[in-house]
């Protein structure tokens, strides 16, 4: 891994991009027809699903309904082929369950959810071919079939995962990137109002360059959004058509 | 059992002081609270007490085949556990979503930053290796578990020892504490985790959040550092939205603090290595205070007397002198006397005889004189005794009591302050100057 190049002496990464390139963003809403809402999200080879159910009334314990709010219920899974090697556990282990905890965190800041008191709203996540940016997937998905599901939000939440090698913050991290061991931010931000629903970040990197990778993870998730954007109103003009 | 749920005028009360920059404790806003590590007799051992939060950190070693894909580095497994004794909402098999995050939190924080070299603990690449368990147990909760962990987790590490080994060709011995020393790990840094608490969306922020203003903070953010001031763990939680400059003043001030915890944590092992050479005792039996066993000894708080007579001087200068207390003898019947008035009866009217009534009613009136007394603050004293010497000369002469209901006549005369007075009975006396009419109160009576 030591003879890795993340970054060649013309500026260009393992894949051919440059350093502050995304990867090619694909999405389509409304896949399922049964679900409220769905989407599917493809950020280069990382492909991701999900399912919105809701709001609808509490299923289960009726004890944990929240008397003035929905409550968010998450669930991040990973298919068993979607890594190099067969994956036991698609979920229940820490990682996966530290992947739910912070999805529904996000999108609890992000959905209105005061309007729904006492009901809940289900927000399946299935990861289909991880190469990287897992998290950053699922997010960008979960956004899309919420909005599919006409449940209201206070903006797009857009993430987006950035590194940084040799001095040089990079966007939008790939596996082998990741897995080389520098340091990771993975961000979800709000981008009209740049707030930030989630921040986190794996592995040293001296204070001083905290500010360029959060730089450089927001520019990234604003061209998230112009995309996702693009594509929900492509969606609701195919719709709104017949 | 559930956790006992949080009452509304405690959340305000908490939230109102947030905002006026008070803490429970009277620390600021940006102060740690008290840190205190200490060792067990073995090594790798160690409770840190945070405040009253009180983390227990084991280390262990055990020789084990190494992971596939890593083949040449040891294995580092973190386990925290939240012991039922800690809270009561704290059930074994129960909370695990806490659990999982602070799990999840002291692993990237240890192991992700890569503070200990797993090279190092290689002994027979692709065969042995030193798996390397650290366990940590919560002991007590008043908040900010993650601090206190990461602390623990770090000093049980650098205190630990591992046995020696040594390999000859596929031979490897372990050697026993008696015949070699044990070896200490190769530690390359110390991430400490500093916690921030954030209140009304972000407008608020606090270093060190206790348990109860854990339970009405909107947010977390924890940010991991060491003493070189490299990053290595931030997390935000909570769901608050956060704005990067937030973040980054956060992380100014997580250096900071990290600074003086490690400084902290480096003179307590140095002292602790200092003692087990001098062959002094150690061990958590000498850490605990004499006094007691349960150890929970409340901190001596310094208290600042050096202008308490300045301030003593001007809150007497400043305020009102206290009204006068009669003590001149009533004088009801020939024989009895009373000094002073007690509350007033409250039961009502009574329907007894004139001489009775007319005593009562002296009583009462005296009674309601004394009461108006306690009612009106700021009045003079003057007008008190007027009041009350009117009182005394009225008593001589002949009262006609009237059986009637209504509301008593005000006969108003501007000579003095009116004042609050009852009356039972119309008042043929033209002295009566200064009674003024209180409805509710003769309402109030009757009602009795």
């Amino acid at each position: 891994m030591a003879a890795l190049e993340l970054l060649s002496d013309e500026g260009y990464r393992v894949d051919g991009r440059r350093a502050a390139e995304l990867r090619k963003v694909r999405a389509r809403m409304g896949v399922f027809a049964q679900a409220d809402g769905s989407a599917y999200i493809e950020q280069g080879n990382t492909k991701a699903l999900a399912v919105v159910y809701g709001p609808h009334e509490m299923r289960g314990s009726r004890s944990k309904a929240l008397h003035d709010r929905a409550l968010v219920n998450c669930q991040y899974s990973m298919a068993t082929f979607s890594t190099s090697e067969r994956k036991r556990r698609p979920h229940g282990d820490r990682k996966s369950s530290e992947m739910t905890l912070h999805l529904k965190q996000t999108f609890e800041a992000a959905i209105l959810t005061q309007l729904y008191p006492r009901s809940q709203i289900d927000i399946y996540v299935q990861i289909l071919q991880a190469d990287g940016g897992n998290y950053c997937a699922c997010v960008n998905a979960a956004t899309l079939a919420v909005i599919d599901a006409g449940i209201p939000m206070r903006d797009y939440v857009c993430a987006s995962s950035a590194g940084f090698v040799e001095d040089t913050p990079l966007a939008d991290l790939s596996y082998v990137e990741e897995a080389a061991g520098g340091p990771q931010v993975a961000l979800a931000l709000l981008p009209a109002s740049e707030h930030i629903a989630l921040l986190e970040m794996n592995a040293r990197l001296h204070e001083d360059r905290l500010e360029e990778v959060i730089e450089a993870a927001s520019r990234a998730c604003k061209a998230v959004h112009a995309v996702l954007d693009r594509v929900v109103r492509d969606h609701v003009q195919e719709a709104t058509a017949l | 059992m559930k956790e006992t749920p949080l009452s509304n005028c405690e959340r305000r009360f908490l939230l109102r002081a947030v905002q006026e920059r008070k803490r429970l404790d009277g620390r600021q806003c940006y102060d740690y609270r008290n840190v205190r590590i200490s060792f067990g007799a073995d090594y790798g051992c160690c409770i840190v007490e945070l405040g009253k939060t009180r983390v227990l950190g084991q280390v262990s070693c055990e020789l084990v085949p190494p992971k596939p894909n890593r083949a040449a580095e040891g294995i580092l497994f973190f386990n925290l556990e939240l012991s039922p004794m800690a809270a009561p909402a704290f059930e074994p098999g129960r909370q695990s979503e806490l659990l999982v995050k602070l799990n999840r939190l002291i692993e990237r924080c240890l192991r992700n930053s890569k503070c200990i070299d797993t090279e190092s603990l290689c002994v027979v690449a692709g065969e042995k290796v030193w798996q390397i368990r650290v366990d940590l147990h919560l002991l007590n909760h008043d908040g900010n578990i993650i601090d206190a962990a990461s602390i623990a987790g770090i000093v049980a590490l650098c205190h630990f020892r591992r046995p020696d080994v040594s390999v000859q060709g596929e031979e490897i011995t372990v050697y026993t504490p008696e015949e070699r020393d044990p070896v200490p790990l190769s530690i390359h840094h110390m991430p400490i985790c500093v916690s921030f608490a954030f209140f009304e969306q972000g407008t608020y922020l606090l270093v060190d959040p206790s348990e109860r203003e854990e339970r009405v903070m909107d947010g977390l953010l924890v940010i991991a550092m060491n003493k070189h001031r490299e990053i290595c763990t931030i997390q935000s939680s909570g769901g608050i939205m956060l704005l990067k400059d937030q973040v980054l003043r956060c992380s100014k001030i997580t250096a900071v603090k990290v600074a003086e915890i490690t400084e902290l944590i480096q003179k307590a092992l140095e002292n602790d290595q200092k003692v087990r050479k001098e062959g002094g005792k150690f061990g958590f039996a000498e850490s605990i205070p004499n006094q007691k066993i349960t150890a929970f000894k409340m901190e001596r708080a310094a208290v600042d007397t050096k202008d308490v007579e300045e301030q003593a001087e001007e809150i007497i200068t400043k305020a009102d002198p206290p009204s006068e207390v009669f003590t001149k003898p009533i004088l009801h019947t020939p024989g009895t006397a009373q000094i002073g008035e007690g509350i007033e009866n409250a039961w009502g009217d009574l329907e007894e005889s004139e001489r009775e009534e007319a005593a009562e009613e002296e009583g009462e009136t005296d009674a309601t004189a004394f009461e108006c007394q306690q009612m009106e603050m700021e009045d003079t004293i003057t007008s008190c005794r007027s009041l009350y010497n009117f009182f005394f000369f009225f008593k001589d002469e002949p009262i006609v009591l009237s059986d009637s209901e209504e509301e008593e006549v005000v006969i108003l005369e501007p000579q003095d302050v009116p004042r609050k007075t009852r009356t039972q009975a119309n008042l043929k006396q033209e002295n009566t100057s200064k009674k003024t009419l209180n409805k509710k109160r003769k309402k109030k009576r009757a009602a009795h």
